[in-house]
């Protein structure tokens, strides 16, 4: 793999995150009314001498270029601002909820990618046989069921008629001075529900996408090959076949990763997981706008992330784009 | 296969007409939607009750009380009254987002296709940006912000929905502006304007419209799910509305949460099935798929 091809991804992801600042700069600017108001958050009607502080602090009565120097040098050195509400700093509070997130999120996305294209596969087998047609009707119920809703009937599910697993939280209190073994298998416990809730709309995609993309797969000349060499059929499918057909299954995962992120902030919400969703919606309520500007930063850059794995993993994936910078 | 060469000379639209009034579940689909539409557009003439009054003892179960058949929420309101003034705003902002979609989408595909070079660099260059957002975060943004109405919530969600549709209409862009017609189009002096939006758009738009359906789907699931997060307009019933405000009280009564959400997605779904039918009309090779 190029150096030349990472730096650039880098620098294009940095530019990328560059623009998020200046957005949240604009953003809060162009709410109506003081914007020493909206960055203080209208609930607890802050005095005077917080507002003139925050004046101060963003140079809010300097030009419009200086505050948004001001600003990205701000957030270049790590700091997002204060939120007046819990009275920390911005970035010390998204510390803290930013695992929990990235925990829920990436395992819905393994969960998804690895079921959805193990039924896509199984289903590609027969195109016409049954397990297509459960494909094709579970991802077509997938796409239309409210990801909110579904967490809400697991949770009248299981809170009652089968409590097999938590329903809120990410751990039980009892356990919270236990040993780390333990603790770890009680926060798998209580990402069951969030995690699977979040994965079925991105699971019936994939199982789509992987039954197209094998069913394409499986008509090509370099399968009949392998299959007259007497190559077994498990060794067809998923050695020569599914290696193939993984190049639009990536795609598709690195461009639905920021939708996985507005997933889990529902998700997040419903099921109590103390991540950076249930923060940003908290926030809103409260109109906490230092702190909803810096959830929308963290997730972009989480986005930005994931577009820079995927990218290399699409160069890993396809020997024939590894010659290109 | 007899009736093929008889219809060989009609139009592509009539072809793919008569390709989707054979798609049974596309049918189904249309049906589904159009049973929901007439509800909420009529259902009120037929059956009294305002959503948001308090008409009945809080959490009667579905079935109990015959003037009431689905039951009452947390405060004693009237289920089946909900659903049916619950549904307009949720298709309103469903809708009118899908255009403002479709209309900054095409925008700036059909540039960025048509005109290549600096302006289709540019022009990505702001569609990837979009992409990087999360999507619903920065609508629960731009809706606290503007403070929510339907109208702001509509064009929230157009503003984080588009890129998908400007990346399909830039792709269909780039294929048929090497064609034939819009080379002759261009010899007989045709201005870009013209090429773009009379000659490349009209022979674009068969994904673009399968597009513009999935993207009505996913429109109502996003104003869903604001209204659900309490981000929706408050004085206005919506299915989100109904599910977000019975939360906290799942365990003792599923009956307030459960109907809307089966109003959303029997809504969606319908949305989903015209859609593939479209795309089955429009593409008939891929119908084996």
């Amino acid at each position: 793999m190029g150096m030349s091809f990472l730096l650039r991804r880098l620098s294009y992801g940095l530019l990328l995150m560059l623009g998020v600042v200046v957005l949240n700069f604009f953003l809060i600017r162009l709410a109506p009314g003081d914007p020493a108001v909206v960055i203080a958050g209208d609930m607890g009607g802050a005095t005077e001498e917080i507002l003139e502080s925050i004046r101060e602090e963003y140079g809010l009565n300097k030009p419009v270029l200086t505050q948004l120097w001001i600003y990205i040098s701000g957030v270049a050195q790590g700091d997002l601002g204060d939120s007046f509400f819990f009275n920390q700093p911005v970035a010390k509070l998204i510390g803290e909820r930013i695992s929990p997130t990235i925990l829920l999120v990436i395992t819905a996305q393994l969960l998804s990618i690895m079921l959805g294209v193990v039924l896509g596969v199984l289903a590609a087998r027969k195109p016409n046989g049954v397990m297509s047609a459960f494909v094709s009707v579970f991802s077509t119920i997938g796409y239309a069921v409210p990801v909110f809703w579904t967490g809400i009937m697991l949770i009248i599910l299981f809170a009652s008629t089968f409590p097999v697993f938590p329903v809120e939280g990410m751990q039980s209190i009892k356990l919270r001075n236990a040993g780390f073994f333990t603790q770890a298998l009680d926060i798998a416990h209580h990402l069951v529900l969030p995690a699977f809730t979040l994965a079925i709309i991105y699971l019936a995609q994939y199982a789509r996408l992987s039954r197209a993309s094998m069913l394409e797969v499986l008509s090509s000349d370099y399968i009949r090959t392998a299959r007259a060499k007497g190559a077994s059929e498990g060794t067809v499918l998923f050695k020569h076949a599914l290696r193939n057909a993984a190049l639009p299954i990536l795609t598709v995962a690195g461009l639905q990763f920021g939708n996985l992120i507005s997933g889990a902030l529902l998700v997040e919400t419903v099921f109590n997981w103390p991540g950076m969703g249930r923060l940003a919606f908290d926030s809103i309520l409260r109109r906490d706008y230092p702190t909803i500007m810096g959830v929308l930063f963290f997730a972009s850059m989480m986005v930005v992330v994931a577009n820079l794995i995927t990218d290399i993993s699409y160069r890993w994936a396809d020997p024939r784009l590894r010659g290109r910078t | 296969m007899s009736n093929m060469t008889d219809h060989s000379a009609e139009s592509p639209a009539l072809e793919a007409w008569r390709m989707f009034r054979r798609n049974i579940p596309a049918l189904f689909g249309v049906a589904i939607l159009a049973l929901i539409i007439v509800l909420t557009l009529y259902g009120q003439l037929f059956y009294d009750g305002d959503a948001f009054d308090v008409v009945w003892a809080p959490h009667e179960g579905p079935g109990v009380t015959p003037e009431f058949p689905l039951g009452t929420d947390y405060l004693g309101r009237d289920i089946v009254a909900g659903l049916l003034t619950g549904g307009g705003p949720t298709l309103a902002v469903g809708g009118a987002a899908a255009l403002i979609t479709m209309i900054i989408g095409i925008s700036m595909g059909a540039l960025a296709g048509y005109y290549g070079g600096w302006v289709d660099n540019l022009l990505m260059r702001v569609t990837e940006f979009f992409q990087v957002l999360p999507a619903l975060l920065f609508a629960m943004v731009l809706v606290t912000l503007f403070s929510p109405s339907l109208w702001t919530i509509a064009i929230a969600i157009g503003v984080v929905s588009w890129p998908q549709t400007a990346r399909l209409t830039r792709a269909e862009f780039l294929k048929i502006k090497e064609l034939e017609y819009v080379t002759a189009a261009r010899a007989i002096g045709a201005r870009n304007s013209r090429i773009i939006w009379k000659v490349i758009l009209p022979n674009a738009m068969p994904p673009l419209i399968v597009s513009a359906t999935l993207t009505i789907g996913v429109a109502i699931l996003f104003e869903a799910g604001l209204s659900f997060l309490g981000l929706g307009d408050p004085n206005v019933m919506s299915w989100g509305l109904m599910i977000g405000a019975n939360r906290e009280y799942i365990l003792d009564a599923w009956w307030p949460v459960t109907f809307p959400g089966l109003a959303i997605f029997f809504t969606v779904f319908a949305v989903s099935l015209i859609g593939d039918g479209l795309n089955d009309a429009f593409n008939p090779k891929l119908r084996e798929r």
